[in-house]
């Protein structure tokens, strides 16, 4: 109780402007490289030096550049440093009042962090995650209760519907329309409907939809509870991956302080609208990314998909009308409330509105989570954002999407990043991970290691998928040890165009992306395993027979 | 009728309870097996049939959703875990090298424990921390930036008493 008061009184010491708040990143990233140490430590030096009452020390969401973590912000000097240590605390401490840490800070006027247009993640970093004060202070909850007392539910999703906003997922499939067709759908005869927020983030290398549940899970709530209001739904469940943990826990509780406070549960504002959210927990399968996988996840099943239609808007979880969409979505949702679909309209391209948050990693110098409008081209992420590529190497292909996505190669690097253009180029949007290659990456190696995934990660329902993904992987090994022919790759190619038409679901239909977007931008070093036995990048060993050891384990 | 507990161990209460808060539903059978994992470190044999009469699922049907996923283990784990992450990101920057240097020193597989049951080895889709790849996760810590010598040295600490 007696902590409560003095960090209270602190907090209007801060926000009087008097204080200063000490906002040191907690999220996984800067957590791992031991950020709650260097918090100790700064709450250690704050209360040695006598400025309990105007300084307040707290963890806050991710900040964005991951790789210089432990990330610490100093509101007030509008700095931030990178890479401290816990015997750094007393010199930060000690310079509140004067002149900043100099060899600590980070460049915030590097193209990082200007270059980048936050809407989801416009509170990361600066408030509490665990604090549901600090997300009222934001302006948290100001659009559920817009939504509620203002607007009708038709008035919801016309809104949306003039965003533009498109499912951040992956497909991109417009998300007013989405909401419109659950909205009509007639409910279950007990009169449920459903939503749900997919935080399955299967695809490796993408860690946006962790990030945003880590460092400001009310958005999410509030982006689903104004879904569920628009849509007619009174219960919700978030699917998020066990391998989370500290997402779970902060979900639990940002739940638990939003029931507390009103904002879900029964009568959410004193209105006749209630909302359940519940969590299940993921349990390490890719295909639970899939909506009706997830959907048969979450009943407890095996997580595998079934056939469309009938769709979950019309027939989902326990056969009531289901609305599924992706984190990052509903992160978008309370903005678009509170300043109007045009507003969020304006931004990004003629097809493609708003912005969309990457995870930056791989061979690149600033690794990380960036938001940047959509639109944007490769070539400004990668050189100016990101910082180029390290150590003299050359620059040799972007992937996106995961493994349903494709390569991207250097001559289409002015390409513009939209859901459009990536598709043309092979690619898709995905859900947003970016890795970055450089030469000393075998772009076959590249497409083996995908094709691994999809293989051990097929449901095995449908036969193309489970038995053509192993048939493609087979012969990917075959060419990463130098025993393949030309016609092994006519076969390969003819594997991708079967698996793709005849798969029951994403997994299956996209996983030849990655072959079939290497085969057509880097054919000359498919050409040079098969015909010269040799990889030039160096990294497959071309021994012979490893194809046969893989395949009898 | 109400199953019976397999044995006296107290950890069962943590799995009861999970089940009563779901009401005994069929549908709360990946919940359950998440508690039995989370209190028992694996699923056992007599901890699937007395999940499945308790929830009145098919003991089939539950073999089949704990062999699903990935997430779940029916072999006990070492007394310390090492998690190489090959997401896409570590891969790239040298994540099978890492599993090499361990596999090699500790002469042990993915999915395998070592002899003495000090240590398990496995790998994951994605942990999450691209940023700091590779990444590797030791008994639930992670590791950002890891080369073969660190992880070396993190490994050979925990096993100490065995070398």
């Amino acid at each position: 109780m007696s902590s409560d008061a003095s960090s209270n009184q602190s907090d209007s010491s801060v926000s009087n402007g008097t204080g200063h708040s000490i906002n040191v990143c907690v999220a996984a990233g800067c957590l791992s490289s031991g950020s709650d140490k260097v918090k100790e430590s700064l709450e250690h030096e704050v209360h040695e030096q006598g400025l309990d009452h105007k300084c307040n020390v707290k963890g806050v969401g991710c900040l964005g550049l991951c790789s210089q973590g432990p990330l610490v912000a100093i509101e007030k000097q509008k700095v931030i440093y990178k890479g401290v240590k816990q015997d750094d605390a007393k010199e930060i401490v000690e310079s509140l009042d004067s002149k900043t840490v100099d060899r600590l800070r980070c460049d915030t006027d590097s193209p990082f962090f200007k270059r980048q247009t936050k809407i989801v993640l416009e509170n990361s970093g600066l408030i509490d995650p665990e604090k549901i004060e600090d997300y009222f202070a934001a302006d948290g909850y100001s659009g559920l209760t817009k939504a509620l007392t203002e607007m009708s539910p038709h008035d919801i999703i016309d809104q949306i519907s003039k965003s533009g906003l498109r499912g951040r997922g992956g497909a991109g499939y417009p998300t007013g329309l989405k909401w419109s067709t659950v909205a009509k759908a007639k409910p279950r005869t007990d009169g449920k409907k459903y939503v749900i927020c997919n935080a399955d983030e299967g695809d490796p290398g993408a860690f946006m939809d962790r990030s945003v549940l880590e460092s400001d899970p009310f958005r999410v709530l509030e982006g689903m509870a104004i879904a569920a209001y628009a849509t007619g739904a009174s219960h919700g469940y978030i699917y998020v991956r066990a391998e989370y943990p500290l997402a779970v826990k902060r979900l639990r509780t940002a739940i638990r302080q939003a029931e507390k406070n009103g904002y879900l549960g029964n009568d959410i504002l004193d209105t006749t609208f209630s909302l359940k959210i519940d969590i299940r927990l993921g349990a390490g399968a890719f295909v639970c990314g899939e909506e009706t996988a997830l959907i048969a996840s979450i009943e407890g099943k095996r997580g595998t998909p079934r056939p469309r239609p009938p769709y979950p808007a019309a027939e989902g979880l326990w056969g009531a009308p289901t609305l599924i969409n992706n984190v990052e979505t509903y992160a978008n949702v309370p903005s678009i409330i509170r300043h109007g679909g045009e507003w969020f309209a304006k931004i990004g391209t003629e097809k493609s509105k708003g912005t969309k948050v990457f995870a930056l990693a791989g061979r690149v110098r600033n690794t990380g989570l960036i938001e940047v409008p959509i639109g944007i081209s490769l070539r400004e992420v990668i050189y100016d954002i990101a910082g180029g590529i390290p150590d003299n190497k050359k620059f040799k292909a972007v992937q996106t999407g995961g493994p349903s996505g494709g390569c991207i190669p250097a001559d289409l690097l002015d390409m513009k990043v939209d859901y459009e253009t990536l598709a043309q180029a092979g690619s898709i949007m995905g859900s947003g991970g970016m890795i970055v290659a450089d030469e000393t990456s075998c772009m076959v190696d590249v497409a083996k290691f995908f094709m691994e995934f999809c293989m051990t990660e097929s449901c095995g329902k449908c036969v193309p998928c489970r038995v053509g993904t192993a048939q493609m992987y087979d012969i990917l090994c075959k060419i990463t040890s130098g025993e393949a022919t030309m016609q092994d790759l006519d076969n390969l190619k003819e594997l991708c165009a079967m698996v793709q038409d005849t798969s029951l679901c994403g997994l299956g239909q996209s996983a030849p992306n990655p072959v079939l977007s290497t085969l057509r931008y880097f054919p000359k070093e498919y050409e040079e395993h098969i015909l010269h036995k040799k990889c030039p990048a160096g990294v497959c060993k071309m021994s012979g027979p490893e194809w046969a050891k893989e395949v009898s384990k | 009728m109400k199953a019976e507990r397999p044995s006296e161990d107290k950890r069962w209460r943590l799995v009861d309870a999970t089940m009563r808060r779901h009401g005994h539903h069929p549908n709360s059978l990946i919940e359950t097996l998440h508690t039995v994992q989370e209190s028992f470190g694996y699923l056992e044999a007599e901890a699937l049939t007395y999940v499945a009469a308790s929830l009145r699922v098919p003991l089939s049907k539950v073999y089949g959703v704990a062999t699903f996923y990935q997430f779940f283990s029916l072999k006990p784990q070492g007394k310390h875990t090492c998690v190489v992450c090959m997401g896409t990101a570590c891969y790239i920057k040298g994540a099978q090298n890492l599993l090499s240097s361990v596999e090699s020193k500790m002469k042990i597989k993915p999915g395998e424990t070592t002899s003495d049951g000090e240590l398990s080895l496995l790998t994951a889709r994605c942990v999450g921390s691209c940023g700091l790849a590779p990444a590797v996760v030791v008994d639930s810590e992670v590791l950002g930036n890891v080369s073969e010598a660190k992880l070396s040295e993190t490994i050979g600490r925990l096993v100490q008493n065995e070398l």
